[in-house]
């Protein structure tokens, strides 16, 4: 098919070209002291940064009656690979949360890290912190690879050091090269003219859009490969890491009503050996970065261009971009999501305790206080903390003398997990509001009360100890990766969700959309009749998204035909 | 009934029982205020029939017929909004479009055909941008809308419950204010095309059939002469008392404005709006308790409460205060006090105390009668007006710092300013008059630059002046000094400043936020960091404003210039002494400090 109209390019692209490799006019922003922002156009070119501009939508309409500006301020992302961090690094973003972002620091669903409500004029001396302990923000966020996901357990697997290398090598491989990140931020001195800076792999415009890669370690899934465009999915023979399956296109984000929208399981490519791997990424990222849509951000992303020119095609393309074609790929099985909780130990005899973080706010709280916890576990200065992708926590590389250090300071500070049911350990929910500028509804603020209302259902249809995967967002884009949940719960309107029921326990199947914008009220009656049919008819282990599918009463598999359709009909 | 009543009856647009309460009304008005109330109503009609408020038109054009109103959150609305505007302009329908952002809710009373794009947006809640229009007409206060036509076209997703929940509201609170519908409305799922481009047809239509209508009735024309003043003011309608200092400010600064259309009241940029108070409700109790007076009991033809609320200063102590006061009381102490080389410790003792805290401290119990001839007959305050006439001849507006504080063991009000953001609301009444100021205008030349110096409050005047050379097309530069406590909670307009710079109108702006450093920073350390050019914008004829606080920042901003010009010269403060003095001789340094 020929399109013979030549359909302009997105307003970014066009900022992103004029923006001297991401520069722009933010350091005269950062200046004006006139406005809290910064220029629109830089809003744009701060998200390659890591920083989004921001403002707090609990007072917005309030201060536009005061003549006020919106009370901006900035989100800053944190590229944290793998999730991994020292005990010293945790302690400098500590008190970074402390002195500039809200008392508190949050873990993304990317096992990075995001600061909130940084006001401009702390801006520069934020991110200079974020620097001084040797991690960046650079390419969080914008149209680049974003943080690369790794396996968070080293329990989980003998070969998880080699695979959580793999990913920092080929996070560092993908890594913008521009300088404006050191000239803004770091107050660096130009050191070559930024017309013979050259971005080698992204090129003057870089990616069409975001790009998302993750490694896993069957039968672990707990990075959700399915949902990212770009997979690596660990082989391992005897204890031996072999190579990688290669999967591609997988992506949550899609708009209410827009059938043209929609979440997508990333498919299987082929396999690779490791050290193709960056050799394999840099063919993908390139192939994206040539044949995405740039008219149209909402259709710009990997999973589109895959569904555009079809899967074989892209596999030829990728293949011819390396000097060694894909091989077929491995057999691999999943069987769960999510994080184990409590202590654990490692094939190499070290100890690892994961700690339960609601919704990844680390904060203090009456009843738990985390944010301090931590500092003290910290200051320990044992073994490292691992970020995971379901919003927790880990400390490891303990010993046993180390285990009972911190040990005692869990009890001290009463953080265990010993309270925390089944179904809160499995939950995730999105930032929302008040900062995320795109929420529709609450999510993060809201989702701990409505899963207590869940648990209390689960505990009168005796099946409490059922764990069920329940993720909620402010709105379609999928930031914490509903789609992929037993009960996905997506905002549309203050108080009001979508449902969607029956995706599988390990994130190899979507779900589908069940009842369409419905209150609190709506949900848990809604819920309360599947959860006592389930708990009636369970067979053994059967999950609750496997049990909606074998009952009917979730017909077909959410896909990008049927997804936007409601299995049961509103109101 | 009069013969001229009976004839008048025949012709006139009047029901025979407003004919019957005119008559009896004029019958009763002694002959000037007869003549004045003709002025009066004429105004009154002149202000119904006048259809152009903000953004004013540039000079020339007519008066749009059909004005074009979005309410949007993501754009659909706002671009169905510029297809009608632009399908208008094509059918030589004289339009013109406002974002609701941009549209002053009170503006719409002065509409004669309004086509509302609107949609949906929460859970069956107006867009951001609508939201002031919508809480205008929705509460209790809104205006009859008897002269208006509208057309409403909402937008929504019908998978929500309150589909096109605000369209319909608008439509119904238009019609239920007393408009009339152009064309009915319409309500648009997300496949909207075909819906709206239907109803801009039919809108436009009708929109152009009624102009024509219009075009055949007479206009009024005003004349009038009212005047006013403190002994006689305009009661005027407050129709605006928004707080614009953020929630967590130390501040509670407001943003009021007054109906005056029709009045005949008059002013210019850099005049001052004087208010009529009456004192607070607690304070005239708190007066009877200490002083065991009995609120009911008559003085004069009036009672002791209703005096002391509304005829005399309770709050402001002055040297003449004690005086009477110990006059009747014999309050040793206070005699003391008053001795002539007791000036100081007298100042000391009156600082930061009001009256009630010197009767509190002297309690007595005098006859009421004379304790009410201790005080000063209650006098109007004054506060610059802040808006142009240019941009509205309908409302003139004013920034009141809300003054409340505590001292001595006891809270403190002032009375106007609380008079003012405490006990009035839109709807209310109160009794204003415009005290001109013929020493602090705008240059009589458009093109002549002036640099505005008004941290505080002191900024109102600069609103005002910023509103005029915008609404006049000045091309002179404009730099503004401001100043307060906190950017994100005290910047006071920071919008409207925002849209004139963006706008080119506002050269420059530089600001001082003492508390948002460690150290403290004021308007005059601005002045001095930009020395270079503010002796530059003087050597091209800038005039110089400074409005605001007299205590301290009129002599730091007078010293920073001395030195400025100093520096500028070459010279020594004698040398930029005479500057400064020849420039105020000339009119070009000019201040209102209070
Ligand atoms: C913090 C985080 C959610 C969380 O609770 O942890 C998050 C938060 C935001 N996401 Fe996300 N996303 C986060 C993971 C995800 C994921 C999950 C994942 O990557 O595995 C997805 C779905 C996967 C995907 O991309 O398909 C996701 C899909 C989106 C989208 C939809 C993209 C699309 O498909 O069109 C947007 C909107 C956009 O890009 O236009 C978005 C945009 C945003 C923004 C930046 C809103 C914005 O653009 O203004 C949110 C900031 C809110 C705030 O106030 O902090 N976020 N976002 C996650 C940060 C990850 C990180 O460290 O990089
Ligand atoms: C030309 C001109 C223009 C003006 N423009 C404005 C304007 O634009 N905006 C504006 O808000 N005001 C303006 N003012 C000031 C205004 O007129 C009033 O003086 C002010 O609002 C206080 O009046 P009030 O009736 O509320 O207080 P009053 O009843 O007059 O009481 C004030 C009393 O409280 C004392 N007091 C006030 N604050 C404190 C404190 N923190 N600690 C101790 N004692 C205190 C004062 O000394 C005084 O005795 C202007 C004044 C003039 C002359
Ligand atoms: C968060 C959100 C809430 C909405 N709520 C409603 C609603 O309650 N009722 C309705 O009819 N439409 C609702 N809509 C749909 C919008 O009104 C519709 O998309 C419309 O076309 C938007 O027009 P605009 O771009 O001019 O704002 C909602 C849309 C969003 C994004
Ligand atoms: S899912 Fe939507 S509401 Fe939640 S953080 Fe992402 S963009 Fe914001």
């Amino acid at each position: 098919m020929s399109d013979t109209v030549t359909k302009s390019l997105s307003d970014v692209e066009r900022i992103k070209t004029a923006s001297r490799n991401l520069r722009g006019t933010l350091a005269e922003s950062l200046l004006d002291p006139l406005t809290g922002a910064i220029a629109a156009d830089d809003t744009q070119l701060s998200k390659f940064h890591g920083i989004y501009q921001q403002d707090d939508r609990d007072i917005r309409a309030e201060r536009r009656k005061q003549r006020l500006e919106p009370a901006y301020s900035f989100m800053i992302r944190a590229r944290i690979p793998g999730g991994r961090m020292t005990p010293a690094q945790w302690l400098a973003f500590d008190a970074i949360g402390q002195r500039y972002a809200n008392n508190s620091v949050r873990i993304t669903t990317r096992q990075a890290v995001q600061f909130h409500g940084v006001i401009k004029r702390e801006l520069k001396t934020t991110m200079q912190g974020i620097n001084a302990s040797l991690l960046d923000t650079l390419a969080a966020c914008g149209d680049v690879n974003r943080n690369v996901m790794a396996p968070a357990s080293p329990a989980s697997s003998p070969v998880f050091a080699e695979v959580q290398a793999a990913a920092q090598s080929m996070s560092d491989h993908l890594c913008p090269r521009t300088g404006a990140y050191h000239e803004v931020w770091l107050d660096k001195q130009k050191v070559i003219d930024t017309a013979d800076e050259i971005e080698p792999i992204y090129g003057k415009t870089y990616l069409p859009r975001k790009f998302k890669a993750a490694f896993v370690i069957p039968p672990d899934n707990d990075v959700d490969v399915y949902s990212q465009d770009l997979g690596f999915v660990a082989i391992v023979t005897a204890g031996q890491l072999i190579g990688f399956n290669v999967m591609v296109g997988g992506g949550m984000g899609m708009s209410h009503g827009e059938v043209a929208t929609y979440p997508r399981l990333a498919s299987t490519i082929g396999f690779c050996p490791p050290h193709a791997v960056n050799a394999v990424a840099e063919a993908v990222v390139t192939t994206q970065r040539d044949f995405g849509d740039r008219t149209n951000r909402k259709h710009a992303l990997l999973k589109y261009t895959i569904d555009t020119h079809g899967l074989e095609w892209f596999r030829d393309e990728v293949n011819r971009r390396l000097s060694q074609p894909l091989e077929p790929a491995r057999e691999v099985g999943f069987t769960h999501t999510g994080d184990r909780y409590g202590w654990q130990s490692a094939s190499d005899g070290l100890w690892q305790h994961t700690f339960f973080v609601e919704n990844g706010r680390v904060a203090d709280s009456e009843s738990r206080p985390l944010l301090s916890a931590l500092r003290a576990i910290a200051r320990l200065n044992l073994g490292y903390f691992v970020l995971t992708p379901n919003q927790n926590v880990i400390i490891a590389g303990l010993s046993d003398a180390d285990r009972t250090k911190v040990a005692y300071l869990i009890e001290t500070f009463a953080i265990g997990v010993n309270s925390v049911t089944p179904l809160r350990g499995q939950s995730l929910a999105c930032v929302g509001f008040p900062t995320c500028g795109l929420a529709m509804a609450e999510s993060e603020r809201y989702m701990p009360d409505l899963v207590s209302e869940l648990d209390a259902l689960l505990a009168k249809h005796g099946i409490a100890d059922v764990p069920i995967v329940a993720r909620m967002t402010g709105c379609p884009n999928g930031c914490a990766r509903p789609y992929l949940a037993e009960i996905g719960l997506v905002g549309k309107a203050p108080g009001r969700y979508n449902l969607l029921l029956g995706a599988s326990f390990n994130g190899d199947r979507l779900n589908r959309l069940y009842q369409e914008n419905i209150d609190e009220a709506s949900i848990v009656a809604t819920l309360d009749v599947l959860l006592g049919e389930f708990a009636a008819t369970r067979r053994d282990d059967e999950a609750f998204g496997d049990f909606l599918h074998r009952s009917g009463h979730v017909s077909a598999t959410g896909t990008a035909d049927d997804f936007h359709v409601a299995a049961v009909a509103t109101r | 009934m009069s013969t001229v009543a009976n004839a008048a009856a025949a012709t006139l647009p009047l029901e025979q029982s407003q004919l019957d309460a005119l008559t009896t009304l004029g019958r009763a008005l002694p002959t000037d205020a007869l003549l004045w109330s003709s002025g009066y109503l004429a105004g009154m009609a002149a202000a119904r029939s006048d259809v152009a408020e903000s953004p004013p038109l540039p000079e020339g054009e007519q008066a749009p017929r059909l004005t074009i109103l979005f309410g949007s959150q993501t754009g659909n609305g706002q671009r169905l909004a510029e297809d009608l505007a632009v399908q208008a302009a094509q059918q030589s329908v004289n339009a013109r479009i406002v974002n609701l952002a941009d549209y002053r809710p009170a503006d719409i009373r002065r509409e004669t055909a309004v086509a509302l794009i609107v949609s949906t947006h929460g859970d069956g809640e107006p867009p951001d941008d609508a939201e002031s229009l919508y809480e205008y007409l929705m509460g209790e206060r809104a205006p009859r809308l008897d002269a208006l036509m509208f057309s409403v076209l909402g937008l929504g997703d019908s998978s929500y419950a309150k589909f096109c929940q605000t369209g319909i509201d608008f439509d119904a609170r238009l019609a239920e204010l007393g408009g009339t519908r152009l064309q009915d409305r319409v309500d648009c799922d997300t496949d909207y095309e075909q819906a709206a481009a239907e109803w801009a047809g039919a809108t436009l239509q009708a929109a152009a059939e009624y102009a024509t209508a219009v075009d055949a009735m007479p206009t009024l024309h005003a004349l009038s002469t009212a005047r006013y003043d403190a002994a006689r003011p305009f009661t005027a309608e407050l129709v605006a008392n928004q707080k614009i200092t953020g929630r967590a400010s130390s501040k509670d600064v407001r943003h009021i404005e007054f109906d005056i259309a029709g009045s005949g009241l008059t002013y210019e940029p850099g005049d001052a709006l004087g208010v009529t108070a009456a004192n607070p409700p607690a304070l005239v109790d708190e007066f009877c308790t200490v002083l065991a007076l009995d609120p009911s009991a008559a003085v004069g033809d009036t009672t002791v409460a209703d005096a002391l609320r509304e005829s005399v200063e309770i709050t402001v102590a002055s040297r003449a205060f004690v005086e009477r006061y110990t006059e009747l009381t014999g309050a040793a102490e206070l005699a003391q006090l008053l001795l002539d080389d007791q000036r100081t410790a007298l100042a000391a003792y009156l600082s930061g105390r009001q009256i009630i805290d010197i009767v509190r401290d002297y309690p007595a119990q005098p006859d009421a009668a004379e304790f009410i001839a201790c005080l000063r007959p209650l006098k109007p305050r004054l506060y610059s007006i802040a808006s142009s006439p240019l941009a509205s001849d309908s409302e003139v507006a004013v920034t009141i710092a809300a003054v409340r504080y505590e001292a001595h063991g006891h809270a403190h009000w002032g009375a106007a300013s609380t008079y003012l953001a405490d006990r009035r609301e839109p709807g209310d009444t109160v009794s204003i008059y415009v005290e001109p100021n013929p020493r602090f205008r705008l240059p009589d030349d458009p093109t002549t630059p002036i640099i505005m110096i008004g941290p505080g409050t002191g900024v109102a005047p600069f609103r005002a002046f910023l509103e005029h050379r915008d609404a006049s097309g000045a091309s002179g530069d404009n730099w503004l000094f401001f100043g307060d406590r906190e950017s994100r909670e005290d910047f006071l307009y920071q919008i409207d400043w925002a849209r004139y710079r963006k706008q080119g109108l506002l050269t420059r702006m530089d600001v001082a936020f003492s508390r948002d450093q460690a150290e403290k920073v004021y308007v005059q350390h601005r002045l001095r960091e930009h020395a270079g050019d503010v002796y530059d914008w003087l050597q091209r004829g800038a005039h110089i404003y400074v409005c605001g606080d007299a205590q301290h920042m009129a002599g730091d901003v007078h010293d920073a210039l001395l030195d400025i010009v100093a520096a500028g010269l070459g010279a020594d403060q004698a040398a930029a002494d005479a500057y400064l003095k020849a420039l105020k001789r000339d009119g070009r340094y000019l201040r209102d400090v209070y």
